[in-house]
């Protein structure tokens, strides 16, 4: 019998494989760039699996209801963090696309040599 | 080759990692909570007085943290600011077209711009009664206004008047933050506004106050992020012309550093 969990963990590990699939394989910055994006989703779909529980309901207490068994509502709010970072790294390394386009007027990885920027 | 490479390499890293959860191989589901969560979801009516305990969480039991985390938000704006000031005109207007979105598209976004604003205003102020808070309200917000520069219909975001606002709302962050001196715990934030009834709109204490800051912060911060990426820079002298810059200024300038390379 498979389990909820099993499937996210599965699904979760599925999406950052993908991610660094396109990370390593990739050639343009941008697909690299959206690859990081996949398998951090991966990583916070993670992150909520490990404080998930089977019957569990969302950790917010509401009128006329009763308190039941609630999942981890910790990694929840890690969570929340990681978001917000991942969309600031993602910002940042987009600029910086730019900036290599800019200066070298590609953004194919194979085709930037030399580190001087 | 390379692809066959990449595939055992990230394989092999996906394996190891998912051997790290045992849960993974475990035929029984998990039934009961035993971590730090439980004593939070015990104690977070008492603590807090916020019916969300992830909120509680975020703005209560680790304030602190948020107040990094809005203060990592304002160093990627700033970063991006910075690195995206010496990019040329030429390289922006090859990037981005230059005409705007059409009739449907910008009347359909006039027509959605008060409706997201309202949603997001009302994920914000129910942070501590339903999913959601600041920050995706704030989000939501900055969605309404990106939706207004996808479709030409403003071109040139007030950065004055958002970065004013970024700076109130981080101020007002901090100040309601200071308030816990008063109390009687006298610590950096700590709640001393009244909690109210709970699961009701006025609860929480400073909770919805926090996330009315954070919201602030980040709807300006992530407009002002994609505004930068988008806009051509302010010294613009000449109208912009759209075929120009693409055929002569930008490859000239690779080619000629690329020949200068070894």
């Amino acid at each position: 019998m498979i389990s909820t969990a099993q499937i996210l963990y599965v699904t979760s590990f599925a999406l950052i494989l993908i991610g660094l699939y396109a990370v390593v394989t990739q050639r343009n910055l941008i697909r690299i760039v959206i690859g990081l994006n996949v398998s951090d989703v991966g990583i916070n779909l993670l992150l909520v699996t490990l404080g998930f529980i089977d019957g569990g309901k969302v950790p917010i207490f509401a009128p006329g209801q009763a308190a039941g068994l609630m999942v981890d509502p910790v990694p929840q709010a890690l969570v929340l963090t990681s978001i917000v970072i991942g969309f600031g790294v993602t910002a940042l390394m987009l600029t910086l696309v730019m900036r290599i386009y800019a200066h070298h007027g590609t953004i194919d990885a194979s085709r930037l040599r030399g580190l001087k920027w | 080759m390379r692809k066959l490479a990449g595939i055992l390499l990230i394989g092999g890293l996906v394996f190891y990692m998912a051997s790290l959860v045992p849960a993974l191989f475990m035929p029984s589901a998990r039934t009961s909570l035993d971590s730090i969560g439980t004593p939070i979801i015990e104690s977070s009516e008492r603590v807090s007085g916020s019916a969300n305990v992830v909120t509680a969480i975020v703005v209560q039991y680790r304030g602190l943290d948020t107040l990094g985390e809005v203060t990592v938000l304002f160093l990627s704006a700033l970063g991006v600011a910075i690195l995206a000031s010496g990019l040329r005109d030429d390289v922006f207007s090859s990037m981005f077209a230059q005409d705007d979105g059409g009739f449907i598209l910008q009347a359909g976004g006039r027509f959605l711009f008060p409706f997201i604003i309202l949603i997001g205003v009302y994920i914000i102020l129910h942070g501590h009664l339903s999913p959601g808070g600041g920050f995706p309200g704030g989000v939501l917000i900055a969605t309404a206004l990106f939706i207004l520069i996808l479709t030409g219909e403003s071109s040139h975001m007030p950065h004055r008047l958002l970065n004013v606002l970024e700076g109130i709302a981080g101020l007002g962050f901090i100040g309601l933050g200071a308030l816990g001196f008063m109390g009687t715990e006298q610590s950096f934030l700590t709640n001393v506004l009244p909690k109210g009834e709970y699961m009701t709109l006025f609860s929480a204490g400073f909770i919805p106050f926090i996330y009315a800051m954070v919201g602030m912060k980040v709807a300006s911060e992530l407009t002002t992020v994609v505004a930068t990426l988008t806009e051509a820079p302010v010294n613009t002298e000449a109208p912009v012309n759209t075929e120009a810059p693409v055929n002569t200024e930008a490859p000239v300038h690779g080619s000629t550093k690329e020949k200068g390379r070894p």
